[in-house]
């Protein structure tokens, strides 16, 4: 049965709303297939605006993936803000794909992708827009399977009530397999309706679906047990892991949008996983291991991104760029190829030596040297250690001085507030650095003209990190810490003026910090707020705290547990946590004994140069370290 | 820089919901996919040198855009037109293209023709209000800007003003799918408006039909600018902006017989990869 486009039932409405034009899809290399010929169709969202949702790169993947199949298609939706909700509702215009603009019901597969929590109450309203049950037991043939990735993900507990299932890990490999399970078992003339196509995912090891485990809790409200209550669905289910990137090239086709977007360029990620070992990074913990593209590779998918997509601006994407085997040879030349062509190139920089600079200095050879970004994240030698940061004082400082007396006037510092063992000196020793810093900036450099600028984000504790144990620190001293270090910056009189000081509430932490380490119970949490008009929870206009908060009051009255168990509350060792049947591959014992290492200042060297510590994730997993170098060099690229 | 052209394009269809923004972003990255050798303005962030003008407001569809293009090396206006609308979004389209003949094209855009659908208006309302319309001296209305609320006269910058009645006004994309053709009445204005400050836009128009007949269409007027262009006075209807510089450079034609640097704007950047991948 075809399905009409609602583009003439939305185009009257269009008028009447903020930045239309994030509505009508039509991006350059945006895909629309013929609805008729294809057996599986996916409908993507990343659960928030168009403006931040267009650029993500695991949707776009996916998308191009699956648009390749044939026989599959894949459609994009994105949040739309209240002025067009409002209008939806009172014109019965139901969530649509930005592509073909088809209703999101129709689609066999809801795929959402979260990289923040802060998208759940954005994925209730994209439910019932579409008229989809808001809860996964009340779904029906006519609905799709609503499916969670993203990192978020691998802690999906909080909002197990609403999707079907969820993939923890890369997407590429499981969203085809995905596919096929469809195909097949609509091929077969869906046999057992949903429930058998739910179980024959589950069975496969590599969706969790959170309808076939039960969870039990204590008197107390800590979990007893989370066990499958169906044959054949495993205890746990595991991460997906994307080996040899440079065979997963994507993406080939780079999505153009017509809008104005947060991120306006072209990004190719050099490597992924990390193995720092940053003790509250869980991007690091669950992408593990490195996986590199290799020099040639990155520089053909740069050299085709420009290509297809006319952006001037190239960004080399990973959590920590400057450790690929060869960045050198990667920035050197790029930078000698695009010399001249007005494409600038960028390299999110957060190592803390001097090496980052040379690499920074390569990249703005043609450009501009108006900021380099480090992070530190520990304002005292004792806070880094804590959380496994191996930056010496006198490191931070060196480099610094190196980037004013190589022309930067500008630096950029990131700091957290609020890690485990925080004392307020840890916090008031960032003043102290960032005196350090421009008093030896002004001595190199023999100028006033220098700048740094603090930025400090609230720590929130993640699963699957050593610190999926720790109690979060409270916002009240969060927001005290931060309040004497700003009138300690301000007081200053010699170095006041040089340091720059931005920094977030911490009350937006705790409901991150909810969602984050939440279980089942916290769902609940979720649909209140959502009724009582939360939306867009990442934006601080829409951000309410209070509502946030009157709401887990009402919804967790009778569960015995409150927000504070789920934040400030520091776990034991034996506690079974919502996540454990989730793996991310980390060993849950290597994960306690860093916790515990944490607490004794003792710090874990990087896998890739030092031998395996034992994390747990390779032999888990089946997979390895794969990084170069390869000795090859890039030749200048020949214009015809 | 070396040359300088004069492009006229299009925004159709679901394209009008583009911002001014919007538009120069996607006609400068279709400008470097393309490899067209367009020159950069000097300085500390060097930035392509396109300029526009009058551009129809967001939600505004047109047929009669213009911006300016300087190159670094001559191209034939042909294939640049070509080059540029085969790189472009469908929805934006190149139309025309000619070399500048010189002067300001701003100077020559005194009015604009736009073309308004009214749904659920029944024509012969509509010309009723027309006439009430043109009746006046003076029609004033109110618009916030960005300066808040202002208060301006509409009547004196309408120079034509009739209503086409029922149809489909031309240029509007055509894949309205589902739309059932029912029995819902349509209204066309075609408003010929001159240029001034401040800005007369056919929404004001419309509010000052509102105002001196309660003309009050149901729904958002669909609307599309159809030229741009000098106004004759005698006619009341508009020439075509570029015909002087076409007239120039059909003079410097003949004095030397042909074009010059014709086909030479092959791609510069964006090329095929030496083999050492
Ligand atoms: C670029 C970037 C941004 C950009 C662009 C965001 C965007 N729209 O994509 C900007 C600057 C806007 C941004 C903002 C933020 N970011 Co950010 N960002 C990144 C960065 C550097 C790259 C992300 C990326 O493209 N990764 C590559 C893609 C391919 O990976 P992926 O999206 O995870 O997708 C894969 C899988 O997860 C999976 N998958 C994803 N979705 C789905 C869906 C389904 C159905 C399936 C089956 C699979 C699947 O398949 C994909 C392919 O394998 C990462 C760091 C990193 N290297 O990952 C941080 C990162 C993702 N960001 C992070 C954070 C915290 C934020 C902010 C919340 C910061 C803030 N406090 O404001 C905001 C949130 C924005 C928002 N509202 O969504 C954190 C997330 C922390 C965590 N939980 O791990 C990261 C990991 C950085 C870090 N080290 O802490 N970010
Ligand atoms: S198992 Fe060893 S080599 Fe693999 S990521 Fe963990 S520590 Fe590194």
């Amino acid at each position: 049965m075809s399905v009409e486009s609602l583009f003439p039932r939305l185009e009257p409405l269009l008028p009447r709303v903020q930045k239309p034009i994030q509505y009508v899809g039509g991006e350059l290399n945006s895909t629309v297939k013929d609805w008729d010929d294809a057996e599986v169709r996916w409908a993507l969202m990343y659960p928030d605006a168009y403006e931040v949702g267009l650029p993500n790169q695991g949707v776009q993947i996916l998308y191009e993936i699956l648009n390749e199949l044939e026989g599959t298609l894949a459609e994009r939706t994105y949040a739309v803000w209240p002025d067009l909700e409002a209008l939806m509702r009172e014109h019965g215009v139901p969530q649509f794909t930005v592509d073909a603009h088809r209703p999101v019901r129709a689609f066999d597969v809801f795929g959402l992708s979260f990289s923040t929590e802060l998208g759940y109450t954005n994925m209730l309203t994209a439910l019932s827009l579409a008229g989809i049950p808001l809860h996964a037991a009340d779904r029906t043939e006519e609905d799709p399977i609503v499916l969670a990735g993203g990192h978020a993900a691998f802690n999906p507990e909080p909002i197990a009530d609403f999707v079907d299932a969820a993939v923890l890990g890369d997407g590429e490999q499981i969203a085809i397999a995905i596919t096929e399970v469809i195909r097949e078992w609509k091929a077969e003339g869906r046999p057992g309706g949903r429930d058998e196509l739910l179980l024959r995912l589950a069975e496969s090891g590599g969706v969790y679906v959170p309808k076939f485990y039960d969870v039990d809790y204590h008197p107390d409200g800590r979990i007893q047990r989370v066990a499958p209550n169906q044959p054949g669905v495993p205890f746990r289910v595991h991460k997906h892991t994307v080996m040899d990137l440079d065979e997963w090239p994507y993406p080939k086709k780079p999505l153009v949008p017509l809008a104005e977007t947060v991120h306006e360029r072209f990004s190719v990620e050099i490597f992924r996983g990390c193995t720092r070992g940053c003790r509250f990074c869980q991007a690091g913990m669950i992408t593990r291991p490195v996986r590199e593209r290799s020099i040639t590779t990155v520089a053909a998918m740069v050299e085709n991104g420009v290509r297809e997509s006319g952006f001037n601006e190239v960004g080399l994407l990973s959590l920590s760029s400057a450790d690929h085997s060869e960045i050198g040879e990667i920035a050197k030349g790029l930078a000698d190829r695009y010399e001249g062509t007005q494409t600038s190139l960028s390299l999110p920089s957060t190592r803390v030596d001097a090496f980052n600079i040379t690499l920074a200095n390569e990249f703005s050879r043609n450009g501009r040297r108006s900021g380099l970004t480090f992070a530190p994240e520990g304002g005292s030698e004792r806070m880094r250690k804590v959380i496994n940061k191996m930056v010496t004082e006198e490191d931070l400082i060196r480099t610094v001085s190196t980037a004013y007396s190589q022309g930067w006037r500008q630096v950029k510092l990131y700091f957290m507030c609020g890690l485990p063992t925080e004392q307020d000196e840890d916090v008031m020793a960032i003043a102290d650095l960032a005196r350090k810093v421009i008093k030896a900036g002004r001595e190199v450099t023999g100028t006033r003209d220098i700048r740094c600028t603090v930025s400090i984000g609230g720590f929130v504790p993640k699963p699957h990190t050593p610190f999926q144990w720790a109690g979060q620190t409270d916002h009240e001293t969060v927001d005290r810490r931060l309040r004497e270090l700003r009138d300690d910056l301000r007081r200053d009189k010699e170095y006041g003026r040089a340091i720059g000081f931005r920094y977030h509430d911490g009350k937006p932490s705790i409901v991150e910090g909810l969602l984050s380490r939440g279980d089942r119970r916290v769902g609940r949490v979720v649909q209140a707020v959502w009724e009582a008009g939360g939306r867009f929870d990442g934006w601080s206009e829409h951000f309410s705290y209070d509502r946030w908060m009157e709401c887990a009051a009402k919804a967790l009255a009778d569960t015995g547990v409150d927000v504070d168990w789920y934040t400030t509350r520091e776990r034991d060792e034996h506690e079974v946590l919502p996540w454990d049947h989730l793996d991310a591959g980390l060993d849950r014992e290597w994960l306690w004994q860093d916790w515990q290492d944490s607490l004794s200042d003792v710090e874990v060297e990087d896998c890739r140069w030092t031998p395996c510590y034992d994390c747990g994730v390779c032999p888990t997993m089946g997979t390895e370290i794969q990084i170069g170098p390869t000795g090859k060099k890039l030749l200048p690229l020949t214009v015809i | 820089m070396t040359q300088r052209l004069r492009v006229r394009y299009a925004k159709r269809g679901r394209l009008r919901f583009t911002s001014h923004r919007d538009i120069s972003r996607a006609i400068e990255r279709a400008v470097r996919r393309a490899g067209i050798p367009v020159a950069f303005s000097a300085g500390f962030s060097p930035h392509p040198k396109i300029s526009y003008a009058g551009a129809a407001p967001t939600g505004v569809a047109s047929e009669a855009e213009y911006l300016e293009i300087g190159l670094t090396r001559r191209c034939d206006p042909q294939r640049l037109r070509a080059d540029l609308d085969a790189s472009l979004p469908p929805g934006l389209d190149a139309l025309d293209v000619v070399e500048s003949g010189g002067g300001g094209l701003a100077d020559r855009l005194h009015g604009s023709v736009w073309l308004v659908r009214l749904r659920g208006v029944r024509p012969a309302d509509a010309a009723d209000a027309v006439e009430r319309f043109l009746a006046r001296e003076q029609v004033e209305v109110e618009r916030l800007t960005k300066k808040g609320m202002r208060r301006f006269d509409t009547r004196q910058a309408v120079v034509g003003l009739t209503v086409e009645g029922a149809g489909e006004p031309a240029g509007q994309e055509p894949d309205r799918r589902g739309e059932e053709h029912d029995s819902t009445p349509c209204a066309i204005l075609r408003m010929v408006v001159r240029h001034v400050t401040p800005a007369v836009r056919p929404d004001d128009v419309l509010a000052g039909l509102r105002l001196v007949a309660e003309l009050a269409p149901p729904s958002p007027p669909e609307v599309i600018r159809l030229a741009q262009g000098p106004l004759d006075d005698e006619t009341g209807g508009l020439t075509d902006p570029l015909d002087f510089d076409r007239d120039v450079a059909d003079s410097r034609d003949d004095e030397q017989g042909t074009v010059d640097g014709a086909g030479e704007c092959a791609a510069s950047v964006g090329g095929d990869v030496a083999a050492d991948l």
